[in-house]
């Protein structure tokens, strides 16, 4: 049964990537005019010109092109960069893992504050802790991370001195400096999610609490700190299951602009410079790389929501 | 509900009034900017590079002399002009879009909400950087791919409302009294799906400022000399050293100004819907 039910998720997966691709490699299509002359800028000779189309199989028909271009990308293969010649995938997967190291601190960060302030919000209504909690989850939504994260640099780099302002060092070279670099660019990137969970977990719980089997189980004698964790959170979790697929995916978004503050050699750094370079091909390889990893953590987040969630028939 | 008591429900929700009042304020003077900002915001004077704030320069001068202050008002120009490229494109492409998806069912609806899932796959920032990457990088094309951005998210909604108006007693009873479809659309469906898509509009114009300002950050938006609070945060950032309110006045300028378009965007569903519940 639940194979069959993880087979239809993945019939609904396929066409999705299929679509997704042909968003992607249409970005080419976009360019106004000849897309060799708009990457070649003001050195464009014939020759160049006719290397780039024959490179990119300009002179076949667009659902040609496209097909040829996914039937190579499923092999593995993006292509190269037209900037540096550089094989697409070799690029983006040594770059992945720094984005992913990003990815995952920033949402351990967004999930745990958002437990934290959405569960202390309910033990102590009305108190200074509720106020901080719906000041954070309301400020969150509206702070550009960008500049959170130069204030962050401000005050515990320039100011204080504590931490690096810049740079990235892989978990695996060393946890202490991962640390470090990490830390900033994680809540700079992270508090826009942490203010969302903050904000959903809230409101679930405010409803869960004041369900009629809660107050049986108060009546029956259980405190408040157990009526949380044990009714409300196992209820108010479900909907934040589905929050951290979408989160998952807006961050890899964001680490476009966070990677850039803090001069971070990701992914978004890659997306930025290949946009900058006219580098279409590099740009065509890191989007399908992150939109497949948001399929997937879709897909992974629809299958842990179904198993968490006893109503959901396979 | 009349437009009146609308008015008056949201009169009642006191941060949002408040908020409302403050961004057409805002707006206002995104229009008049040129206008009433005390410098020429582009004036470079070399003798009065990185000052104080002082009775002249209200906030101080950047590192080529410009007024601060003056430069802040003419941000205020590409917020706005996102905000509203970020209403208008979702409501004349995607609200159609959702209504004759929800309303005509089959191969269309098919078709129309594969494309909208496949794009909501793509985050948000991630999309307008390939569009404006293929596009060209230009303010204006920054602006159309904000607008695509939120376009699909808008026909899903246009759609789930649809479907539910579709099915009403009073939209059957039309159709039986023999109401073309394009009738029926115009009549029923689009007043009555109307709230909840103001609703969800009202959101974009704070999305579109935080989409806006990130990618002139990044350099895809406005170029200078084209002023956005994106790129003011930018040039701020190389002067982190030696005056750090550079980069925090236009980020203030950015959350006052999306908190508010929150705010009113809460009052518009509470005025808007009498069934919602505040959490």
């Amino acid at each position: 049964m639940f194979f069959k039910f993880i087979m239809r998720r993945l019939l609904y997966v396929i066409p999705m990537l299929i679509i997704t691709t042909l968003i992607v490699f249409s970005f080419i299509l976009l360019i106004p005019g000849d897309p060799a002359l708009a990457l070649l800028g003001e050195n464009a000779t014939p020759e160049k010109i006719a290397q780039i189309h024959a490179q990119l199989g300009l002179d076949q028909p667009v659902i040609k092109q496209y097909l040829n271009w996914l039937g190579n990308a499923v092999q593995g293969d993006l292509g190269r960069s037209i900037f540096t010649g550089q094989p697409v995938e070799e690029a983006v997967f040594s770059r992945l893992g720094v984005t992913f190291q990003l990815v995952i601190v920033a949402m351990i960060f967004a999930i745990a504050g958002g437990l934290f302030f959405a569960i202390t919000s309910i033990y102590f209504p009305n108190s200074w802790m509720d106020y901080v909690a719906r000041f954070f989850g309301t400020l969150g939504t509206a702070i550009p991370n960008f500049w959170l994260g130069m204030i962050l640099i401000i005050f515990f780099s320039l100011q204080l001195g504590w931490v690096p302002a810049t740079g990235f060092t892989s978990i695996t070279e060393s946890p202490g400096a991962f640390l470090q670099g990490t830390i900033l660019p994680a809540i700079a990137l992270g508090a826009t999610g942490m203010a969302q969970i903050t904000r959903h977990l809230r409101s679930s719980l405010i409803e869960v609490m004041s369900a009629d089997y809660v107050r049986t189980g108060f009546s029956k004698g259980i405190n408040r700190w157990q009526a949380i964790m044990k009714h409300g959170l196992q209820n108010a979790m479900l909907p934040v299951v589905t929050t951290i697929g979408i989160l998952f995916g807006n961050l890899l978004g964001a680490t476009v602009v966070i990677e850039t503050v803090f001069a971070i050699p990701g992914m978004g750094q890659l997306a930025v410079n290949s946009i900058l370079q006219r580098d279409f091909t590099m740009l065509q390889g890191v989007v399908l790389v992150l939109i497949a990893l948001i399929i997937l953590i879709n897909f992974i987040t629809d299958i842990v929501y179904a198993l968490l969630d006893p109503r959901i028939e396979y | 509900m009349s437009l009146r008591g609308i008015f008056k429900r949201l009169m009642g929700e006191r941060l949002a009034f408040i908020s409302l009042i403050f961004l057409i304020l805002l707006g206002i003077t995104a229009i008049v900017a040129p206008y009433v900002a005390p410098h020429d915001p582009l004036e470079q004077n070399l003798s009065k590079v990185l000052l104080n704030p002082s009775a002249e320069h209200w906030l101080g001068t950047d590192e080529l002399g410009r007024d601060i202050f003056s430069r802040l008002i003419m941000g205020l120009t590409a917020a706005f002009q996102a905000g509203l490229f970020a209403i208008l494109i979702p409501l004349c492409i995607g609200v159609p879009m959702g209504i004759l998806s929800g309303y005509l069912g089959g191969i269309i609806d098919d078709i129309f909400m594969r494309i909208v899932d496949g794009i909501i796959a793509i985050p948000a920032i991630l999309l307008a950087l390939g569009i404006t990457g293929a596009l060209g990088i230009s303010l204006w094309n920054a602006m159309i791919a904000i607008g695509i951005i939120f376009t699909p998210q808008m026909a899903r909604l246009a759609r789930g409302q649809t479907l539910q108006i579709r099915t009403e007693p009073y939209v059957e009873a039309s159709k039986i009294s023999g109401a073309g479809a394009i009738w029926i659309m115009v009549k029923h469906i689009i007043p009555n799906i109307a709230p909840p898509i103001i609703v969800q509009a009202s959101f974009y114009l704070s999305y579109a400022i935080l989409v806006e300002t990130s990618l002139s950050f990044l350099g895809m938006g406005a170029q200078s000399p084209q002023i956005s609070w994106g790129n003011m945060i930018q040039q701020a950032y190389s002067m982190i050293n030696m005056n750090p309110w550079m980069i925090i006045y236009p980020g203030l300028a950015i959350m006052l100004t999306v908190l508010a378009g929150n705010f009113l965007g809460d009052g518009l569903r509470v005025a808007l819907d009498p069934k919602y519940k505040k959490a």
